[in-house]
Parts: structure tokens; C-alpha cells; sequence
């Protein structure tokens, strides 16, 4: 684990007051914990990959450079359905646009420059995010972050071998539910960001097209064209109207 | 493109989107109208994605069969607040049975 509190970085960050030993531990109980159920889920990631294709040296690669269950999902999603290299590289980076937009967050925490940077950089995804966030002192950010990262990425990594491997010897995945496994995941992640009405239409609608597009163009295709759906909906005038 | 080609630059975009986010300065995504756009942007694609993986069948042409119920079930574990974990096992759970049975 990288040290989470050094000191220089931290001087116009809230200062350096080390974490209670109480509250660090509530921090790793946390980040350990969301490592594990996170990490889990990478056996299905290992099997799907594989059953569409992928070799179990590729599936790897996938879990340890692009690191970020979403993109890794819609990647092999977009390979099993035969759909184009492009199409699949495309639907990926789109999905992972997020994880950019949590590292405008995660580096006010870190200041790292350098290969921590770049280390930070590569963690940064849903859950150490998510994590980091919700600590309310600077130390316990910086600790949930990089702990939950962690945590994830090694959790995360051994799931996808076991899965690849067993995945392989299990034969068809449909069998063991994990197509179905894949739609839950998607569902979990998606599930937390649906508090508002506006939310909940932008999602029922972006479906809708996904569904309407699917039959009439190559896999991967409808995800892009049902993100149109956030583009319009975020730049249209606010309309001041009882949102439902 | 080779599979390899897509893997590794694939790779390579989604580690320049994350490091990118960590190198340009907070002010440049900071207009309303853009942050909207963003905020939404997860909950579009997740949802986009979710109904494919749940409904596209043979040629993307949608089809029920026991992904939905799956979707169902998972939807009902998280409304009782079920670990992430419980949610993806209890729906991979529903379809095996109800493929076990013979369902499609």
C-alpha cells in the first residue's frame, strides 16, 4: 500500500493529522470489504471474456491495464456479439468517461505527481472513488482511496484468472447465469445514481433507444447513440417545471 | 484490427481518459451545462448497456427469456438493499434455475 499520508503533499490540503487508529480501521474495514465484493464479481468477468473469444492472456490484460469493470464488460460484449475492434474500443472509452471525470475529484485529495500520479490515475475507478468520498477528513480520504484501489485491483485480477480458467471448464456461461450475472452488475451500479426523476428518465430512455437501435446496427453501436440521450438532455434549458 | 490492437488500445484510451482526469485543471469541466452532461453520461451508458445485455438476442433483436426475470430478481435485492455481491450472485442464480429447467 502506498503511503497514504505524506507529509509534503499535504501541507494546503487540510494539513497532515494522522487517522485515529479507530477510524483508520473503520476506513480498511470499509475498503476491504467493498475490495472483495467488487473483486468477486471479476470470475464473471473472466468467464464471459473468454466465452466470447478472448484469450486468457488478453482477458488479463484487460483486467490489469484497462481496469474498469464497465468498459471491460462492454468490451467483450461488443467482441462476443461479433461487433468491430473500433466499435468495442469506442463503446469502452465512452463508458470510462466517468473515471475521468472522478480523477478531478481524487487528485484535489492526493496532490501525487510523478508514477503516483500515474498509479492514482490507473486506480481511479467507481469504488475507490466512491470510498474516498465519503471520509470526512482528508487522511481518510487519501486512505479509502488508495485501499479501496488496491483492494479492488488485486481482488479484481485474481477473480478474472479463476474466471477465464474455470470459465474455460465450465463450458457455456449462460448455464451457470452469468449473461445474467452481467445484467445485475450493470443494474448495482446503475441502481445508487437513479435518485432523481431526471435520472430515472434519462436511464428509462437511453434503454428504450439502446433496445429500438439494437436490431438495426453492429453491436456496441446502440450504447453510443443512447448516450446522445445525457448529451441532450444536460445541454437542453433547464425547464423550471415540478420534476418528476 | 487484431483482438490484441483492441485490447491494448482500449487499454491505452481508458488510462489517458483516468490520467487525464487528473492533469487538467477542475475549471475546464466546471460550466453547468457540461457537469449536467457528465453526471448523466454514467447513468445513459449503464442503462443502455443493462437493457442490451438483458434483451438483445440474435441479431440484436430483442428477446424475453430468463435475463429478464434475472434483472427482476436483482432489482428487488437491491431495493431490500442486498450487497452489490448478493445482487449479482442472485441474479446469476435465477437464470441457472430457470435455464435448469428448461427455459430459455
Amino acid at each position: 500500500m502506498p503511503s497514504q499520508a505524506r507529509g509534503a503533499a499535504d501541507s494546503d490540503r487540510g494539513g497532515p493529522e494522522p487517522l485515529s487508529p479507530g477510524r483508520r480501521a473503520e476506513v480498511l474495514r470499509q475498503s476491504l470489504s467493498v475490495g472483495i465484493a467488487t473483486g468477486a464479481y471479476g470470475i464473471s468477468f473472466g468467464a464471459l471474456s473468454v466465452a466470447a473469444g478472448l484469450s486468457v492472456l488478453q482477458t488479463q490484460a484487460l483486467s490489469a491495464l484497462m481496469f474498469t469493470g464497465g468498459s471491460q464488460f462492454a468490451f467483450v460484449g461488443v467482441v462476443a456479439a461479433g461487433g468491430a475492434g473500433s466499435a468495442a474500443i469506442a463503446t469502452a472509452t465512452l463508458l470510462g468517461i466517468r473515471n475521468g471525470l472522478y480523477g478531478l475529484q481524487v487528485t484535489t485529495w492526493l496532490g501525487a505527481r510523478g508514477l503516483r500520479r500515474a498509479a492514482a490515475a490507473q486506480l481511479t475507478i467507481d469504488e475507490s472513488t466512491a470510498v474516498g468520498m465519503v471520509q470526512p477528513e482528508p487522511a481518510g480520504r487519501r486512505l479509502g482511496f488508495w485501499t479501496t484501489g488496491l483492494a479492488v485491483f488485486v481482488f479484481w485480477n485474481a477473480a478474472t484468472l479463476l474466471g477465464a480458467i474455470v470459465g474455460n471448464a465450465l463450458g457455456d456461461p449462460k448455464q451457470w447465469g452469468l449473461d445474467a450475472a452481467a445484467a445485475a452488475a450493470f443494474l448495482g451500479l446503475l441502481w445508487p445514481r437513479l435518485r432523481s426523476g431526471e435520472a430515472a428518465g434519462v436511464a428509462a430512455t437511453a434503454a428504450l433507444v439502446a433496445v429500438l437501435v439494437a436490431p438495426h446496427a453492429p453491436a456496441g453501436i446502440p450504447v453510443i447513440v443512447a448516450s446522445l440521450v445525457a448529451v441532450v438532455v444536460g445541454l437542453a434549458p433547464r425547464r423550471k417545471r415540478v420534476a418528476t | 484490427m487484431s483482438l490484441w490492437t483492441a485490447v491494448l488500445l482500449a487499454s491505452a484510451a481508458a488510462f489517458a481518459t483516468k490520467y487525464a482526469g487528473h492533469v487538467v485543471p477542475g475549471h475546464w469541466l466546471e460550466g453547468p451545462r457540461i457537469s449536467r452532461v457528465m453526471a448523466l453520461m454514467p447513468i445513459a451508458l449503464l442503462a443502455a448497456l443493462d437493457a442490451v445485455q438483458t434483451v438483445a438476442g440474435p441479431g440484436g433483436r430483442p428477446v424475453v427469456d430468463s435475463r429478464l426475470a434475472a434483472l427482476v430478481v436483482a432489482a428487488v435485492a437491491l431495493r431490500v438493499r442486498a450487497p452489490y455481491i448478493v445482487v449479482v450472485i442472485a441474479g446469476a442464480a435465477t437464470a441457472a434455475g430457470l435455464r435448469a429447467l428448461g427455459l430459455p
